[in-house]
Formats: C-alpha cells, structure tokens, sequence
C-alpha cells in the first residue's frame, strides 16, 4: 500500500520536472517555430513554412553590422577574460597572502551587480574618461562581466590537479615559467577552451550593459532590444535561432571538453610528457 | 601555500585585479560621486550638491517604483522559490545520476539562450490573440488580458531565474546527508514530514541563497518589467534607463541605482543571517 503510494508520489514528482522543463523551453520552442512562420503576426493556427524572415534578416544591413561588432567583441572579450580569469585561478590556487579573500571576492563580484546598475556605472564613468559610446567600452564592460566565468571554470580544474605535480617539476630542474608552460597550462587546456567557449557566449547574449555603453556601435543583441521597441517581428526570432544555435554549439562545445577530463584523468601527464 | 608572492605571481594575480578595479570597482565609487554633480545645459559639472538626492527621494514615483519592485521580487524570490523546489527534490532524490546530469544540462541552456527573444517569445504566448488564448477559445473560456500585466511579468521573471533557483536547490540537497533521511524514515517519520523537518532545514543555506539570487536577478531586470508588465508603473530598473537614456539626468539616475544597491545589500545580510542562523529547539 504505502510502496504504491510512493510509485505515484515519483511519477507525479517526475511529471513536475517535464512540466518545469516544459515551463523552461516554451519560448525557446517557440521562437524556433515561429522564426519559420510565413505569417507577419505570430498566432496559430500557423501559417505556411518559409524562410523569409531569414532573408529579410540576411539581407539586412543593420543586422550585419550588429553580427560584426558582436562577432569582435565575443572574440577579443573572451581571450582577454580567459588570459585574465586563468590568471586569477592560478593565483588563488597556488598562493596565499593577506587580503586574498577580498581578491578573490573583487574578482568574482560583479555577477551578483545588477546590470542596470553596472550599465550606469560604467556609463558614467568610460565617459568620465572619454571611453564611451565605442566598441572598445563594450569590450571593457563585458570582460568584467566574463572574467569570473573563466576563473571559475580555470578554478575548479586547477582544484583537480596534485599540487605536488609543479613543485615535482621545478625539483627536476624546470624554472616557474617553465613548469607553468609544460605542467600547468597543458593541464588547464581543456578549461582554457571551455572558458574561452563559456565566455564568448556570454558576451553574444549580454544586451544591457551592451546598450548603455555601446553608443552607435550596437552589438546584434542590442539590436534585438531595438526591434522589441519598435515593431513586432518574426526577425527577432530568426537572429534568436541564430543566436541560439551560436551559442549552443559554443556550449556544447565547452561540455565536450569538460567531459573529457573526467574521462581521461591522465592527460596532463600526457601533456606534460609530450611537451 | 608556500612562499610570499614573487615576480612571477604577480604576473599572474595583478592584470585581473588592475582591470576590476578600474572598470569594475571605480564605476561603482564614481556612482557615488556622480550622485551630488549638477546638470547644466545637458552637461554634467563636478560638485558636491544634495539637490538629486533630495530631488529623487522626495517624489512619489521614486517611492512608488521602489515600494513596487521591492515586494514584487520579494514575493517573485517565495513563488519561484516554491515552485523549484518539488523540481529540485525530485531531481535530487528521484532521478539517477545520469538522468540528473542531463537534467542540469538542460537547465543550463537557458543562460545560453537571448533573454530577450524569449520575453519576446512570451509575448507570442500571452498576448490577446496569442497561444494560449487561442488555447483558451477551443474550450470556450477567455480571452484573458495577459500581456502588461502583473502575471506576464512575473512570467518574465520566472523565466529569468526558474533554471537558476533550481540549479541552487539542487546543489544544496545533493549534498544534504543521506544517512539523516534514512535515520528519519527508521524513525518512522512521514515523506512530507521528513521533508520538512529534516531536507529543508539541511539545505537551508542553498535555499536562501537561491531565493536571494532570485532577488537580485528580477529586482535589476528591466525587460520583464517592460515587455510583459508594460512598463507602467515602472520599476526602479525602468526609471533608471528611463533618466539615463532620455533624461541625460545621469546624477539622479546614479541616485536610484545607489539605492538599489543599499537595498541590495541590505536584502543580502538579511538573508546570511537568516541561512546561517542557528537552528532553534
């Protein structure tokens, strides 16, 4: 009796869980559906399959232009979080000093800063100094905003690796720039990737910093905010798709790498040895 | 660890720490400053004047819009809070570790995808002629007014921090002892009893860390708000792109962002004192 009551309690439990994941994915379903509706008002029953939207949008300029300076801002914001963020890791991870505590809460901080507030901030001050209203304040706002992501990821590999492993090589005779080439980068490698993937799809979707500071030089996802002023339009569920599908791969991606180290726990030996 | 920082470390430790206190630490310093500069003819001057404190803190939209954001992610962070947590329980307890792991997969995702085209999406869902209304005519009921309104932007919100709260929760249960659930059930404790007298006090700290995060995130979002709830009243979130954008009043704007932000951490030693208070009787 009780056992059966506990087989309902599951399932009704389980059925929660889809209903939540229902809950999750209905927009992002929806937009992909939608993004191939002929209609110009979403509504169902749906109209015909078509991929006009995704013309309109190829052929946009505005949206190219959008595409371009998110496409540069992504790369060079997620190279610098990612030399910066492994930077930070390695410190925490080998080092202790006075203060470190508020290192490494400073770095790891604005995340829990609202954007709005961050936006303003940061707003106020690029202009201060004459930095605002260009690409390059776009980069400075989202590297604050990555460089926590790509320490923890660097973090929470490095929290795997035997520390005895670099003193091991700089008894055999390695100098600290030597064991951090040969030892410690080989071993963060498949983190270097991951934060290097994580980061730059961070930087694809951010939009409310991006607005405060970009001036004229928008980024695709302030562009989108754009649109959602104005009029309604399946494009912004074709540059959502787009987005989507861009960031997904650069997710799954990371996954992949971050999977394999817990399948091949000796690959920086490996690395180590063969470098 | 070993020895006291070198050359070397500093490599290493300094650029991530420069760049943080520059762009990260000092924009949030300036923010105070800002705050008694003046505005003459569009452009802002260095002073030390009380005229944007007084001026913001003494008009009722101010307060109305705070009043208003507060108890909306307040009650936003108790809802989310209770409808992630059968989701979390059952992800920690009833799912196998592979079903577990793909589970938090798919609730990562969603940081992944545009936050915007999903508000947009939900619009497709909630407006009059939308999804669920068309849903609604077939059995005969409707049409309700969902779009600008309180509930689509708490779906908004949902939406925004759901996936989260329930990474939290089901961070703070995997870890809570497995051996005191077994002990209670020997004690002949009851499914919901053991839930609330043993699963939730032991995860208390991820609970209200979530419900704390939850908080943050819907007390600074401006596009829920906006695309769903309409915009009118608006949120402090609102009023702050509102005077920055269009108002080049960047001095009062400063005002309101610092107030959320004393609210903010005010909020946030409420909720350390609480998860990390001493579990009575």
């Amino acid at each position: 009796m009780t056992h059966d009551r506990n087989i309902a309690i599951d399932w009704a439990l389980k059925t929660y869980i889809a209903l939540a994941l229902a809950f999750i994915f209905a927009p992002i379903a929806a937009s992909f559906v939608f993004s191939f509706n002929i209609d110009r008002f979403p509504s169902l029953p749906l109209g015909g399959f078509s991929t006009v939207w995704y013309e309109a949008v190829a052929n946009d300029p505005l949206v190219f232009e959008g595409l371009l300076n998110t496409l540069i801002v992504g790369v060079l914001v997620s190279a610098l979080s990612t030399v910066l963020g492994f930077g930070a890791a390695y410190t925490d991870f080998r080092y202790s000093f006075f203060g470190k505590t508020v290192y490494v809460a400073l770095a790891m901080l604005p995340p829990t800063i609202p954007v709005v507030i961050l936006g303003l901030a940061m707003l106020a001050f690029l202009s201060n100094i004459s930095l605002s209203g260009a690409i390059h304040s776009v980069i400075i706002a989202h590297v604050v905003m990555c460089a926590p992501f790509a320490m923890a990821i660097t973090r929470l590999r490095l929290s795997q690796m035997d520390p005895s492993l670099e003193a091991a090589a700089w008894n055999l005779g390695a100098s600290e720039w030597m064991a951090m080439r040969h030892v410690i980068i080989p071993f963060c490698k498949p983190a270097i990737f991951a934060s290097l993937m994580i980061t730059m799809a961070v930087s694809f979707d951010e939009f409310a910093v991006s607005w405060f500071v970009s001036g004229l030089n928008e980024t695709l996802p302030v562009k989108v905010l754009g649109f959602l002023q104005g009029q309604v339009s399946p494009r912004i569920n074709v540059i959502g798709t787009f987005v989507f599908v861009a960031s997904i791969t650069l997710v799954i991606l990371a996954q992949m790498l971050i999977v394999k180290r817990s399948n091949a726990p000796s690959a920086a030996t490996n690395g180590a040895s063969s470098a | 660890m070993r020895k006291s920082i070198t050359l070397y470390g500093m490599a290493f430790s300094v650029p991530l720490l420069l760049w943080q206190l520059v762009f990260f630490l000092t924009p949030l310093v300036f923010l105070v400053a800002l705050s008694f500069w003046t505005v003459r003819n569009f452009r802002m001057e260095p002073a030390f004047v009380f005229s944007n404190w007084s001026h913001v803190l003494s008009r009722g939209v101010f307060w109305d819009a705070y009043v208003r954001t507060l108890l909306l992610s307040a009650s936003t962070a108790i809802i989310t809070s209770a409808i992630a947590f059968p989701c979390a329980y059952a992800i920690a307890f009833k799912l196998s570790e592979q079903a577990r792991r793909w589970i938090v997969f798919l609730m990562v995702l969603p940081f992944f995808t545009s936050y915007l085209v999903r508000i947009y999406s939900w619009q497709i869902f909630l407006s009059d002629n939308g999804i669920f209304n068309a849903l609604f005519a077939k059995i005969g009921l409707g049409p309700y007014g969902m779009l600008n309104s309180v509930f689509g932007q708490m779906v908004g919100y949902l939406t925004l921090s759901l996936p989260l709260v329930i990474l939290l929760q089901l961070f703070s249960l995997v870890f809570v002892d497995r051996n005191l659930i077994e002990a209670a059930h020997n004690l002949r404790c009851g499914r919901l009893r053991t839930v609330f007298e043993v699963i939730i006090p032991a995860g208390k700290v991820g609970l209200v860390v979530a419900a704390l995060f939850c908080f943050i995130l819907t007390f600074g979002d401006f596009v829920s708000p906006l695309y769903l709830g309409g915009g009118d009243p608006p949120t402090l979130s609102i009023l702050i792109t509102d005077t920055t954008k269009s108002g080049q009043q960047w001095p009062r704007a400063a005002v309101i962002a610092l107030a959320m932000i004393a609210t903010l951490l005010a909020v946030a030693f409420a909720a350390v004192r609480i998860a990390y208070r001493e579990r009575g009787r």
